[in-house]
């Protein structure tokens, strides 16, 4: 994909971003499980684990990765439809593309007004 | 001594030798994840900032925990398949992408075994 005669286009760099972040979040999973762990574990590991997640670096992480997560959402509907063949001409797949940026954007503004700016003080 | 042409053992399966399997499998995992998604992000933030307590009588409640059990199941389901095709379309080192197939395949069944008895240990309260 990446040559000298390669111009970057909407729908290929979302493309690669629907793999990107769906790397992102297979790594992601595994913070889960370790969550779940900690969990079942006792109040002492859980509390470790949730000193880490909500510290200054688990918030930009946790950042990355709602960002991903909604990107990932989305575009993975956009995909289904297309599997489903329907929003294969280049307007549809354009617009759609679009939506899916919009949709990022805006749960990117929730995630940084929950994860550093709200009250509840997560 | 196989009395089935060549042609017809290979229709239909194409170059992963496994069909559409695959290709199915990662759909029907996508749709499932949706709902389970929403609900994850849903409860996510509520878990977040809940004390030890809290979290632990929300996760170890019966209907909380089915819908992370499955939420669980379909993510790593999901990851690995993904995984795999990225692994094969990137990797061009034989014995690297082998290990890396292997090492996913491993992970993924870690985590979902991790994670199911981590919720079966909640549940159970101990």
């Amino acid at each position: 994909m990446i040559g000298p005669y390669y111009r970057p286009q909407l729908t290929s760099m979302l493309s690669i971003t629907h793999r990107a972040t769906g790397v992102a979040l297979a790594v992601a999973s595994l913070g889960l499980a370790l969550w779940l762990t900690a969990l079942a574990s006792g109040a002492g590991t859980y509390g470790r684990a949730m000193v880490y997640a909500t510290s200054p670096i688990g918030r930009v992480l946790l950042l990355g990765l709602g960002a991903s997560l909604a990107f990932h959402f989305a575009d993975g509907i956009r995909h289904l439809f297309w599997d489903a063949g329907r929003g294969f001409e280049i307007k549809s797949a354009y617009a759609s593309g679009y939506a899916v940026l919009a949709f990022t954007a805006l749960a990117v503004l929730g995630l940084i007004w929950l994860l550093f700016l709200g009250e509840r003080g997560l | 001594m196989s009395l089935r042409t060549p042609l017809a053992s290979a229709r239909g399966l194409g170059s992963s030798h496994s069909g559409v399997h695959h290709w199915w499998v990662q759909r029907l995992t996508a749709v499932a994840l949706i709902p389970l998604t929403l609900w994850f992000v849903w409860i996510g933030p509520g878990l977040l900032s809940a004390d030890y307590d809290s979290a632990r009588s929300f996760v170890g409640a019966p209907f909380n925990a089915l819908l992370l059990a499955a939420f669980v199941v379909s993510l790593f389901w999901h990851a690995q398949l993904g995984l795999q095709v990225v692994i094969e379309d990137y990797v061009h080192t034989r014995w690297l992408e082998i290990s890396l197939q292997v090492l996913v395949k491993f992970a993924a069944v870690l985590g979902t075994l991790a994670s199911l008895l981590a919720l079966i240990r909640v549940t159970l309260g101990n």
